[in-house]
């Protein structure tokens, strides 16, 4: 008979710790999912997701049960990728000169007749990933959370800790410094 | 450039795109091996910190009766039936003093 999630829960409080595995095995491909939202490389998304579940294991007595156990653990990898965008900010200040041929063909192509060019293309993707990793760690955060996974401001607060409105101040911030590297993608590109 | 609708494009970009789900095999296993040998480490953490915490209040204690010592009147000045070591002392060799007039 399969345990439920409480059962599995006051088993690994028990001092069970391979009862944790459970967890870790329905639970791992949302937290990779959220992972490659913030990082590229494949080990550095594999350090995320270890650390987001060491310490699920570690609060998890601070686990009350009055939400769901998966928006508890969003919880704390969300906050685990912010902690990660904060250590590693290496490419915020590269410049737009080094796009791929790709890349400089959508934008070319968006230049002369926007409403032409497919916002499907791979172009197109790999493009907004450029963008993101130029985003301040708070900056790419609200927009990954509110503008990409279309989320509340009240959700944003929960996930990060942050108040409602310090969210709005963020949202709008980012925007803005969105707006300026866009800005100097076009200006780097076409002056 | 139409920067609105650059930033508008390249956002549907990004919702378009689903991230990948993939675990890599036996993460799970990794975890709870992790899990396990964190346990055994953090007892010996554990012990190594207690040790060093308690360090500091016994360097603190040495250098208070140190410093007690070293600051207190000299006891040889003071008459010597008064003096409690003397008195420790006598009382605890009484028994094997070889002056004892009662062997």
């Amino acid at each position: 008979m399969e345990r439920s999630e409480a059962e599995i829960i006051t088993a690994v409080l028990a001092g069970d710790a391979a009862s944790f595995e459970l967890l870790v095995q329905k639970y791992s491909p949302r937290v990779f999912a959220t992972a490659r939202r913030y990082a590229r490389r494949e080990s550095e998304i594999e350090d995320i997701a270890q650390e987001v579940w060491l310490k699920a294991f570690d609060k998890l007595k601070s686990f009350r049960g009055e939400a769901p156990f998966e928006h508890w653990l969003m919880r704390m990898a969300v906050r685990t990728c912010y902690d990660f965008l904060r250590g590693h900010q290496r490419n915020r200040e590269s410049s737009f000169s080094e796009l791929s041929e790709p890349e400089d063909d959508w934008l070319e192509r968006f230049a002369v007749a926007p409403e032409s060019v497919s916002d499907r293309a791979d172009a197109a993707k790999l493009l907004i990933g450029r963008v993101l990793e130029k985003l301040s760690p708070e900056a790419r955060l609200v927009i990954t959370l509110l503008e990409i996974e279309d989320r509340s401001v009240k959700e944003i607060a929960e996930l990060t800790g942050w108040s409602a409105p310090l969210v709005k101040v963020r949202a709008f911030r980012a925007r803005s410094e969105m707006k300026k590297i866009l800005a100097r993608m076009a200006k780097e590109k076409y002056l | 450039m139409n920067l609105p609708e650059l930033h508008k494009k390249l956002i549907t970009a990004a919702r378009a795109t689903t991230p990948d789900e993939r675990v890599p095999y036996a993460f799970e296993k990794r975890i709870t091996t992790l899990i396990k040998a964190r346990g055994a480490t953090q007892t010996v953490t554990s012990w190594v910190q207690g040790l060093w915490r308690a360090a500091l209040p016994c360097v603190a204690i040495a250098i208070v009766c140190i410093a007690w010592a070293f600051f207190t009147p000299d006891a040889s000045s003071a008459s010597t039936s008064d003096d409690l070591s003397q008195n420790f002392d006598s009382t605890l060799l009484a028994s094997v003093d070889s002056s004892d007039p009662n062997p």
